[in-house]
């Protein structure tokens, strides 16, 4: 029994949980190193992000961006492709946002400006990723590193971009002017009063309608089926008459324009302006989440929540205990990038055994 | 300042300055691919040893403990590579990005909670490495082009650049000239038929994954000791990114690798120089587009405009023996 034999609650449920308490277990391990107690930071933790309802509505909040950048990272794997450029393609994004928003916000009514935001995000992030996924496809460059170097090209052109031409005259912020009223995401706490004051707003649910549409299209349809047979094996699915190269850069334009989404919650729902680093991070959430939740939409859901419960409880935390900054929590992704991706079978021999030994 | 201000003399001396970074992570890198296994957690490497060696070289006001302990952390992680590739037969790359971003937190943390700097260590004052002085630099100080070369060019150094240079030869006589060598590229090119001619596979990549994680900490240990005097949060900005792209650069060859490194040495260089340099024609460029150009020209060379690479075949792809 290998682990393709292995039940699908095993391999789908199981295997990422146990994956999942490793990498919390070894952060426990570093909370008590610095002198302070897990067991306590975990309540605070958890008080904070899920039990208080403000709390629960900005981690609900922060998951609304990490969907998208979940998605960008998932879209990419399905097609076998290592996408770590998230975090420059939903910077650009933003960019082609504040753009939209600049030149309309004045002249277009509210249900015209989140479409026209949503158009100039993906427009952006999705070019942001076609280069890499052009050389990939076309001379054979290591998407790896390209979308890494993407990363840095982003957050130095971005600087100038900000620095040179959007920062209104007279202003030492480095940021962009803030947008009118009108390009605002309604807020949810309009319905929901217990929510507070909090950014909670309806990119919430293009989230979700982004899971459904990502479900629908990447298990339902033909060309889901193409996708994931280049993931599986692309001499194989070309042989079968797929264009690998077109598939790839498909993909990647895909992937960058979910990536460039994200930006639409971070600025349109919550800041309304440009400013320098605001996607602190994200992006690279985007690679523990589409590994965590094994790119299927409800893991998807599952691991954008739990990283927003993280940061919002985490900087929480921060507060009370100095020991635990939020910068922990950088740390704790790349342990769960660490056991659920790249040790993701680590448990794997000894369900085996326990699954074999039940059945006698 | 003005055009007039680039030195030319200064570019070549911070070239040389500026190398070894890439030069030790970039051989590290070349032992570990060369076996087989994808290194992209160089850059994570570079950074935990960078934090670890200045803690140490403070706390014991001796940058040779600091360079011992920087390399400890750096095996450890390395090993840890090659357990995820070799042992659990898992996802290399997603091993590498995942070391990079915990330590990027994690030597964030753990130097706030020593030191209370904002992710920064002291400075290291009197524990960073000395410069080397040449026999006779005072007496040939003052001759024109002699001087500046005896002085400044080959003397004035730490120790760790003269490693550097010298390591190069040695990568290159270990890969080509030995059995071990040439076990380390058979596992890396067709590890079946190293296995078939009684070579133990798994050892062979452990035992590189050793060598680079011990080869990259002298890169970590250059950036805080030798070039800063400190470590700083995400000091490795990138260093084994582009330690990486010099290797696919070089062929994954030692020699070229080292030209590679050198490439990449030099725009740094030049990088600095063109800061605030009024430019014939373009004039002042930005010093954040300055910044971009290594990135720029890491794509150009990926992109395969300036060289053509081959990669060691089994790369990245982990070995099951055949029954």
């Amino acid at each position: 029994m290998t682990t393709n034999d292995m039940p699908r609650w095993a391999t789908g449920i199981v295997l990422p949980i146990l994956n999942l308490l490793s990498a919390l277990l070894v952060a426990a391990l570093v909370i008590h190193l610095l002198g302070e107690d897990p067991v306590e930071s975990m309540q605070i933790l958890i008080n904070s992000a899920i039990v208080n309802p403000e709390g629960l509505s900005y981690t609900l909040f922060y998951a609304s961006t990490f969907v998208f950048t979940g998605l960008a990272v998932s879209i990419a794997m399905q097609a076998g492709l290592f996408n770590i450029g998230a975090e420059g393609q939903m910077y650009f994004g933003g960019l082609g946002l504040t753009l939209a928003m600049l030149a309309f916000d004045a002249s277009l009514p509210w249900y015209l400006l989140i479409p026209v935001g949503m158009i100039g995000a993906a427009l952006f992030g999705g070019l942001w990723a076609f280069i890499p996924g052009y050389l990939q496809a076309k001379r054979g460059s290591h998407i790896v590193v390209t979308t890494i170097m993407f990363n840095f090209i982003a957050a130095s052109l971005m600087n100038f971009v900000i620095v040179k031409y959007l920062i209104p005259p007279g202003e030492q912020n480095t940021a962009s002017r803030v947008f009118s009223d009108a390009a605002a995401l309604p807020p949810l706490n309009a319905w929901f009063p217990v929510l507070g004051d909090t950014p909670l707003n309806i990119s919430f649910f293009l989230a979700i309608i982004a899971l459904v549409i990502y479900g629908v299209a990447v298990s339902r349809s033909a060309w889901g089926y193409k996708l994931r047979a280049t993931g599986l094996n692309k001499h194989a699915a070309h042989y079968a008459g797929v264009k690998i190269s077109a598939m790839i850069i498909v993909t990647m334009l895909i992937s960058g324009a979910l990536a460039g989404l994200g930006a639409v919650n971070s600025i349109m729902g919550s800041t309304h302006y440009l400013s320098l680093n605001f996607v602190g991070g994200a992006g690279f959430v985007g690679i523990a989440i589409a590994l965590m939740g094994r790119q299927h939409p409800f893991g998807i859901f599952l691991s954008s929540v739990l990283f927003g419960a993280l940061i919002q409880g985490g900087f929480d935390l921060s507060l009370e205990k100095p020991n635990i900054p939020t910068e922990t929590f950088i740390f704790i992704q790349g342990l769960i990038i660490l056991f659920c991706g790249a040790m993701e079978n680590l448990y794997a021999p000894v369900l085996i055994k326990l699954i074999k030994g039940k059945k006698g | 300042m003005t055009f007039e201000d680039l030195h030319l003399g200064s570019i070549v001396v911070s070239t040389v300055r500026n190398a070894p970074v890439l030069i030790f992570a970039a051989m590290a890198g070349l032992f570990a691919e060369r076996s087989g296994v994808i290194d992209i957690g160089l850059e994570g490497k570079i950074l935990a040893s960078a934090f670890v060696s200045a803690a140490v070289a403070f706390a014991t006001q001796n940058p040779w403990y600091g360079i011992l302990a920087g390399m400890a952390v750096s095996i450890a992680l390395a090993t840890l590579q090659g357990y995820v590739a070799v042992t659990q037969k898992g996802n290399q790359l997603v091993a590498g990005i995942a070391i990079n971003i915990a330590m990027s937190g994690l030597t964030f943390v753990v130097a706030q909670y020593f030191f209370q700097q904002g992710g920064r260590t002291p400075d290291l004052g009197e524990a960073r490495l000395p410069y080397v002085t040449l026999p006779g630099s005072e007496a040939v100080a003052d001759v024109p082009v002699l001087g500046w070369i005896w002085t400044q060019l080959l003397g004035g150094h730490s120790v760790l650049v003269y490693a550097a240079f010298l390591l190069v030869p040695l990568v290159h006589w270990l890969l080509y000239h030995t059995r071990f060598g040439l076990r380390l590229r058979a596992c890396g090119e067709n590890p079946h038929a190293a296995d078939a001619a009684g070579v133990s596979v798994e050892r062979t990549r452990y035992t590189a994954m050793l060598i680079a994680g011990a080869l990259c900490s002298f890169s970590g240990a250059y950036l805080a000791i030798v070039q800063s005097g400190f470590f700083l949060r995400d000091m490795s900005a990138g260093m084994g990114y582009l330690a990486l792209t010099a290797m696919v650069f070089g062929n994954w060859r030692p020699t070229f690798t080292f030209l590679g490194c050198l490439m990449f040495g030099f725009f740094n260089a030049v990088q600095i120089q063109l800061e605030g340099v009024d430019l014939p024609v373009v004039g002042r460029i930005p010093g954040a587009l300055i910044q971009m150009v290594p990135y720029v020209v890491t794509v150009i060379v990926l992109a395969g405009l300036m060289a053509k690479s081959v990669a060691p075949k089994a790369i990245g792809v982990p070995f099951v023996k055949s029954r």
